[in-house]
């Protein structure tokens, strides 16, 4: 059977009964619960124009007065990387990750219209024109307004990552269950 | 018009989003409580920004008027 919403259809009274006058108490808890002051950012994807969003968002909301967090995992990780490391990792297959997939927050790679780099070039050229910050600055301004970087140890560890490799200010690298955690205990995340 | 003395002014002219809000955070930051801050923006978004800013963060939006494509806020530190 469907059942198709029409003007006339009436909600079951229980369910309406004290919504027109919710008591202040209710209103307070309503009030108080949609204020979130937490924001779990799980950086993924390496993008340039996500990893754009990622920074914009953190640097916000840090602006805003939330405490934020940002999860550097897989593809992800790779901005973490200081701007002078050309190749990391230990292994060939570690070092030819890091050698066609160069690291750093001035190497991302546009998820389309890349073309070998044009792509990326046009777009921070007109991030300039129109006084648009990179993600490199908003990176770095996000860290000066206290945003946690969590770097994720399983994709420290398969990546072949050093600590001297990766900028400074980094929180103690963390897994899946401390990222899990926050999430259970409430915090908005999202995952870029 | 107020006429009380702004504590500090924001230059975010010619920037966009979200440098006008972290400016001004940063800028309004150290300021006492009741303090003035003035804010001059062109992104036509910070119009709404700004009142979804001061409604997160509690600060009070006294002011917003726009002048040639010149946006002002004038904002109450909390």
């Amino acid at each position: 059977m469907t059942t198709t919403m029409t003007p006339e259809t009436k909600l079951p009274t229980e369910l309406v009964d004290g919504l027109d006058d919710p008591s202040p108490e209710v209103e307070a808890a309503l009030e108080g619960a949609a204020k979130t002051k937490e924001l779990l950012i799980i950086c993924e994807s390496g993008d340039l124009e996500k990893t754009w969003a990622t920074t914009i968002l953190a640097s916000t909301a840090a602006a805003s007065g939330m405490n934020v967090s940002i999860f550097f995992t897989f593809w992800g990780f790779f901005p973490l990387v200081r701007p002078e490391v050309r190749v990391t990792g230990e292994n060939w297959m570690q070092k030819m990750m890091s050698i066609m997939n160069r690291p750093g927050v001035d190497h991302l790679k546009l998820s389309r219209m890349n073309f070998m780099g044009m792509g990326p070039w046009m777009m921070k050229k007109l991030a300039k024109k129109y006084g648009v910050a990179e993600p490199g600055e908003l990176l770095q301004m996000a860290q000066a307004m206290g945003v946690k970087f969590l770097p994720c140890q399983m994709s420290m560890d398969m990546m072949g990552f050093k600590r001297e490799d990766l900028i400074d200010g980094l929180e103690e690298p963390v897994g899946a269950a401390s990222v899990l955690e926050m999430i259970a205990s409430g915090t908005p995340a999202l995952f870029i | 018009m107020t006429l009380e003395a702004i504590a500090q002014r924001v230059d975010a002219r010619g920037l966009s989003c979200p440098l006008p809000i972290v400016r001004t955070a940063i800028a309004i930051k150290p300021l006492a409580s009741g303090a003035l801050v003035e804010v001059l923006a062109t992104d036509p978004g910070s119009t709404k920004d700004f009142v979804a800013w001061a409604k997160t963060t509690g600060n009070e939006l006294v002011e917003s008027t726009v002048e040639e494509g010149v946006y002002r806020f004038l904002l109450r530190r909390k």
